[in-house]
């Protein structure tokens, strides 16, 4: 993936703006898909959405902020989410969670060392006959304990297909 | 060539289907079988996922839990041939008596037909309902909605009828306005409350119906442009709808000539961005309008100035889902099911810890007692059951004195119950009501939109006083001071996420009150 400088952010944004301004209530879908396209939704964006928009930034930072989708920091190559709600609780994922933090060795809202993965609690994925239910990317696992939840992270690990590091080229 | 069924559904999927579906083709290959896969929706039997299924001359025929190493000798032990000799062969279908006695009405495709194809859906009775509201006025089409006695299916229960004649009698003319002259349909699939799946069943394994019932609410008002708002923990959700959106519009179902009739309709879907509250429906539309997701004050109400100020008509999934079934078959004989001011069905959704979890649709009148332990066959632990939350996160816990309570809007508020979107979740005994408590606020506080202080405020306090009174520093006095919240809570909010939270909070303090008097180590207990 290229670098991203202040610079290529804010081409990308305006290009995402100006496809889809012209939508009714246009905020949400764009940051959808600033977020799907740079990982987060940096600070130099909003004034870029909210020219685009013809809004004032707070608004746009008031919306960004309300939303627990919507990160301003970049996260983990692997968005783990843990579902608290009830039904889950039931089925153990109180225990999940404790062993998903020493597993990881990190809490809610933080992100491993690697870079690799970032543990995020979620509140209810509608899998609630077969919990505990963890989301990774768009993937959900149902009857996850802790030897399940080991084996979704070991096979999620970004492995290097080839073990020359790129060259500048093939970035 | 010998049809076999592997489900898509997100929970069929979360337990292998998708490497149950790999497998299968592979094997089948590799032995020269002549099999067409075809990946169904769920018929919603989720503790027997992944379910294959294998079509026969004696109809369809059912294995199950199949994991991926059990095909190899499935396929051995003669399946694609319907036989009977492996231990997950379960029978026809049909015959499961988890199924057979079920009432399916919005439910009657679910996990029968491919979910994206048209030509099934149209085989099982499809765009009946369609058709016949294309050839209907807009008042009949509301008036058979009010013979149905159809309750709003997310929570509220808010008769149906009135809700479409409300909006079809509004005025859409607003000066100043881009959309002036506009209504709107908008469909509340923001499905949060935990132990509820029934809508993610409806959009993955039937969404036409979905889209058949938001068209008919189209004529039935007058509006000519329909949002989904779906939550993005739904991410296959989202990908059939849209392909059965896009897949219904170059078939002529939805665009500016539904079925040549000269009527439009477009429908589009929207992600939310992971907010509880949004499936409010006033703080869903500030969402749409791409705003923070904040409650409104109403009136006015939505059906008045709804979405971007316009007349609109917010139904949860299953409302909009039970349309076709009422326009096709007519508006009395949805009202034939159910008793007393609960008619028609409810899908019911039995979750958390259940030995056999799923959707079980059935008129209302059922008890609790009948679901819990004659479909869900008691806890999935093994041990007793103990609590049961009724109606999502905001609803309350039921000891097992109140079970025989038969599931009925009027009869659940009798005993400070709700049905909610009818998600049943089942604690057995090792369950701490204490925390159960304690959570129902630290939801409120992680989940609130903020607007209303009791609220906003409230819910942490509650957490603090819950821990006070875990942690058994003045005991007494922070229960009478839990009491008090909850009336602020209940009086004090806006919407139902503030006015609601004491549900459960108070359920497990009336119900379960050994579980606020454990005696924890604190700096008031005296070493031993």
């Amino acid at each position: 993936m290229p670098q991203a400088t202040p610079s290529n952010t804010r081409a990308r944004v305006q290009a995402i703006v100006a496809d889809l301004k012209h939508m009714p209530g246009a905020l949400l879908p764009i940051l959808h898909q600033v977020r799907d396209s740079l990982g987060h939704i940096p600070t130099e964006a909003v004034p870029v959405i909210a020219e685009g928009l013809q809004i004032t930034r707070a608004e746009v930072h008031g919306v960004i902020s309300f939303y627990h989708d919507f990160n301003t920091q970049p996260i983990g190559n692997h968005r783990v989410q843990i579902c608290r709600a009830e039904a889950c609780q039931a089925r153990g994922s109180r225990a999940l969670e404790e062993h998903a933090r020493k597993r990881l060795g990190i809490d809610y809202h933080q992100t491993t060392p690697d870079g690799e993965f970032t543990l995020e609690p979620v509140y209810c994925l509608g899998n609630c006959a077969t919990g505990p239910s963890v989301r990774i990317g768009n993937h959900i696992h149902g009857r996850v304990g802790a030897t399940r939840f080991d084996a979704i992270l070991d096979d999620a690990i970004t492995v290097p297909l080839d073990p020359e590091p790129l060259t500048e080229g093939d970035a | 060539m010998t049809r076999v069924y592997v489900p898509r559904d997100t929970t069929a999927v979360s337990l292998g289907a998708d490497d149950v579906a790999r497998v299968l083709s592979k094997t089948a290959d590799a032995q020269g079988a002549d099999i067409t896969l075809v990946r169904n929706g769920s018929r919603g039997l989720f503790w027997l996922e992944t379910l294959v299924e294998v079509d026969t001359d004696a109809g369809r025929v059912a294995y199950g839990p199949v994991l991926p190493e059990d095909v190899p000798s499935l396929i051995e032990s003669g399946m694609l041939e319907g036989g009977a000799g492996h231990a997950l062969y379960l029978g026809p279908t049909e015959e499961i008596p988890y199924l057979k006695h079920q009432q399916r009405l919005t439910f009657a495709r679910a996990g029968i037909t491919d979910p994206v194809s048209i030509d099934d859906y149209r085989a099982h009775g499809g765009f009946n309902g369609l058709i016949t509201a294309l050839a209907s006025t807009s008042q009949q089409i509301v008036d058979e909605v009010k013979t149905s006695g159809l309750r709003g299916r997310g929570g509220a229960a808010f008769p149906a009828g009135i809700k479409w004649q409300t909006v079809l009698d509004a005025n859409p003319q607003s000066e100043h306005s881009r959309y002036s002259g506009q209504k709107f349909i908008v469909c509340n699939a923001d499905e949060g409350d935990s132990g509820t799946f029934a809508d993610r069943l409806v959009m993955e394994a039937d969404p036409y119906l979905l889209i058949e019932g938001m068209t008919i609410a189209g004529l039935a008002v007058g509006a000519e442009t329909g949002y989904i708002y779906l939550r993005s923990e739904y991410p296959l959700a989202q990908m059939v709808m849209n392909d059965a959106i896009a897949r219904a519009k170059a078939a002529g179902y939805l665009g500016d000539n539904v079925l040549k009739s000269g009527k439009a309709f477009h429908l589009e879907v929207r992600l939310g961005a992971g907010a509880y509250i949004c499936g409010e429906e006033t703080s869903l539309l500030d969402s749409l309008e791409g705003k923070r997701g904040q409650v409104r004050v109403k009136p006015p109400l939505p059906a008045l100035k709804g979405a971007f100020g316009q007349p609109t008509a917010v139904n949860n999934v299953l409302t909009l889902a039970a349309i076709p079934y009422i326009l096709a078959e007519g508006g009395q004989a949805y009202a034939d099911y159910g008793q007393g001011r609960s008619l028609g069905t409810l899908p019911f959704q039995l979750a958390g810890n259940i030995e056999r979890g799923g959707v079980v649709e059935l008129a209302f009148g059922i008890t609790l007692r009948e679901l819990l332990e004659g479909y869900g066959g008691g806890s999935a632990s093994g041990r007793p059951m103990r609590a049961v939350q009724v109606g999502g996160p905001l609803g309350a816990y039921m000891p097992e004195s109140q079970w025989d309570t038969p599931l009925d809007y009027e009869a659940f508020a009798d005993v400070g119950a709700v049905v909610g979107h009818g998600g049943i979740v089942v604690f057995d005994d090792s369950v701490d009501m204490l925390e159960q408590a304690r959570f129902a606020m630290e939801f409120c506080a992680v989940e609130s939109c903020g607007k209303c202080t009791p609220c906003r405020i409230g819910s942490t306090r509650g957490v603090e006083v819950i821990d006070r009174i875990r942690d058994n520093q003045d005991r007494d006095a922070n229960l009478v001071l839990l009491h008090d919240l909850c009336d602020t809570l209940e009086d004090g909010s806006l919407c139902a996420m503030g006015g609601m939270t004491p549900n459960p909070v108070r359920s497990a303090l009336q119900f379960f009150p050994d579980d606020f008097a454990r005696t924890t180590p604190s700096t008031t207990t005296e070493e031993s």
